[in-house]
């Protein structure tokens, strides 16, 4: 069921274009992610839906009705600030009761569902404690309490994990989905971090000056990404300017300079002498003794030109034939490993037929 | 004691803070123990006090034994709660906007406030004279409490502008997202949050206007007496320095107990929310 529906919304500041014609239908239960980096205009989209900025062109539908001239104070969502925005003046138990205060429950009622959420979020014995008295990852937690307690139609997550370092980052990432999958509210999460993005949500729309550049499920984004632009921002990943030389049903031949021949697949009909991009997820990427497997297809030699040891893997990058530097990660614990290379050992790098995508300009 | 880390923040500390603490031991406290001694003294034969060991009790007897004393009293605090009360509500909304305005009006704005400083303050209370004598309001209650607001305004508006200016917008937002309406966010948020500037301010202006006697000097009449103007009488006119310096220990210690009955019902206000929470 369709909860939320952005329809050709359009917001001008000046002659800036922070949020071009964007079409988007969010589901209800869904953790959906606005990803993209700052100024891309997730953040203005995220203020029309709370209410504190308006569309200059198009409209926003919850539950088919229109929220065009409804005040923040009417809608029935919640927001979880990037800075908190936690009331200093109010304990633990005193925020999270604001909403429902303000929602006219009695007194008992209130006091029920602050003890619930607080419960929820493992706060209880913080309640009668002042914000300033509580570390980063318990201010996040008392922030989603506040948002969750009245439980509303869809919250909204702005950078909510940003201030958090690394290590509380996971772990509230980890609570994040548990908390969503248990009560069971549509989340609309904005992040710059496309590993949070792919971590927690169901479906991402990733988004630049603008406009959506892809909208599709974590594994479809990172798998198949629409164009260069995504194929970069999600995740790490080689770009290899290429020309199609033949194209027969799904099978691809693209000639990349100075390199030779790739071996590609792609459904879509593609015109030979197109120009556009070749994407390879390093991790596809086997990296071999260059004096091996003379005739496999896709196999390139070169040299060790960097690398780095990160524990569960090694990254490499080989400076090909043509100078293109191409990264390969290689799971140091993988069977058969013969050996690590060093920098400067001659290599030969391989991947799979099906491994990359072909990129149109 | 002999930590090599903290001795020389210590004597920086001590070097620092010795001109003003002997500045405020000499010019401060000694002159409030000369009133305090002068209220135990007699008076002189031409003013002034009689010569040292002439003292007594009659300043302090006289002083409770008549209750128009009581009643100067009753009515100082009255114009200082009001005038205080007023400057709030006339000084808040003001503030709001200054510290709303956009940061580079906002100083021109606080300037605009304390402009009246740069002119002498008994030019602008003449002002008032002749905007008040033709409007026949000259040398009532009205004309005391008008000037008095008029001369304080800024002391309220500026302590409070400091607090307003430094609140977190993102609170408001938050309120409103949560489901407040606007009155709602004035009561729960903003209010509540710049209390200690409408405290600072109250203090500064409060605590003057219970002591001022130009004001009701020069715009009040005869009935709208008040205390600093009983304590300039009994020295400058009836020349009894024990009676005035009695009236000046009553008031100081008057405001000293309120002062402190303030913090207590704030710090037990404090611990009342965390009760109820």
């Amino acid at each position: 069921m369709v909860l939320l529906e952005l329809k050709n919304i359009t917001r001008r500041f000046g002659d800036l274009v922070a949020v071009q014609d964007v079409t988007l239908s969010i589901e209800s239960g869904e953790f959906f992610t606005l990803l993209g980096p700052s100024g891309c205009g997730k953040t203005t989209i995220l203020r029309m839906v709370a209410g504190f900025d308006a569309p200059d062109e198009g409209d926003i539908l919850l539950d088919g009705r229109s929220l065009a001239g409804v005040p923040p104070e009417k809608r029935p969502l919640h927001t979880v600030f990037q800075s908190y925005a936690l009331f200093p003046h109010m304990t633990v138990a005193g925020n999270v009761a604001f909403p429902l205060e303000m929602a006219g429950c009695s007194r008992d009622e209130t006091r029920r569902r602050v003890n619930e959420t607080l419960a929820l979020v493992h706060l209880t014995d913080k309640a009668g404690q002042f914000p300033h008295e509580l570390s980063g990852g318990q201010k996040q937690r008392v922030a989603l309490a506040r948002g969750l307690v009245n439980q509303p139609r869809l919250l909204l997550l702005d950078e909510s994990l940003g201030a958090l370092d690394a290590k509380l980052r996971e772990e509230m990432q980890i609570e994040l989905i548990a908390l969503q999958r248990e009560v069971g509210i549509t989340f609309i999460f904005v992040t710059h971090a496309q590993d949070e993005a792919l971590a927690l949500s169901h479906r991402i729309a990733v988004m630049r000056a603008g406009r959506i550049e892809q909208c599709d499920e974590p594994d479809k984004l990172y798998t198949s990404p629409a164009n260069r632009f995504v194929a970069d921002f999600v995740g790490k990943i080689n770009l290899l300017e290429v020309e199609v030389t033949a194209s027969s049903k799904v099978l691809l031949k693209l000639k990349a300079a100075g390199l030779g021949e790739i071996a590609a697949t792609d459904p879509r009909p593609i015109s030979v002498g197109e120009r556009g991009a070749f994407a390879l997820r390093p991790e596809l990427i086997r990296v071999f003794d260059h004096r091996e497997s003379a005739d496999l297809k896709n196999r390139f030699e070169g040299r060790v030109k960097e690398l780095l040891y990160l524990g569960d893997v090694t990254l490499y990058k080989v400076e090909l034939a043509n100078g293109f530097i191409i990264e390969a990660l290689m799971p140091n614990a993988a069977s058969g490993r013969a050996k690590f290379y060093e920098v400067g050992d001659p290599v030969a790098v391989c991947w799979r037929q099906d491994a990359g995508v072909y990129l149109r300009n | 004691m002999s930590d090599p880390r903290t001795q020389p923040a210590d004597l920086t500390k001590w070097v620092v803070t010795l001109p003003p603490t002997a500045f405020l031991l000499v010019f401060f406290l000694t002159p409030a123990l000369i009133v305090v001694a002068a209220s135990f003294g007699e008076p002189g034969e031409f003013g002034g006090l009689a010569p040292w060991p002439a003292h007594s009790l009659d300043a302090y007897r006289f002083l409770f034994g008549d209750i128009i004393y009581l009643e100067i009293f009753a009515r100082s605090f009255l114009v200082a709660v009001l005038t205080t009360l007023i400057c709030i509500v006339l000084a808040y909304p003001l503030a709001w906007l200054i510290a709303r305005s956009p940061a580079r009006r906002r100083d021109l704005l606080v300037l605009l406030v304390m402009l009246p400083f740069a002119s002498n303050f008994l030019v602008r209370i003449y002002a008032w004279i002749m905007l008040l004598g033709p409007a026949n309001l000259l040398y009532t209650p009205f004309a005391v409490i008008a000037g008095m607001v008029y001369v304080h305004l800024p002391f309220m508006i500026l302590p409070l502008y400091a607090n307003l200016e430094k609140h977190d917008p993102a609170l408001l937002e938050a309120a409103q997202d949560l489901g407040a309406n606007a009155w709602t966010r004035f009561w729960r948020v903003t209010f509540p949050l710049s209390l200690p500037g409408v405290f600072a301010g109250s203090a500064l202006v409060f605590i003057p206007v219970l002591g001022m006697f130009a004001v009701p000097e020069l715009l009040g009449g005869t009935g709208d007496i008040l205390i600093g103007n009983l304590i300039k009488e009994q020295f400058l006119e009836n020349r009894d320095w024990p009676l005035g310096s009695a009236l000046a220990i009553m008031l100081t210690g008057a405001v000293l107990g309120l002062a402190g009955c303030a913090a207590w019902a704030a710090r037990k206000g404090l611990h009342g929310t965390e009760a109820i929470t």
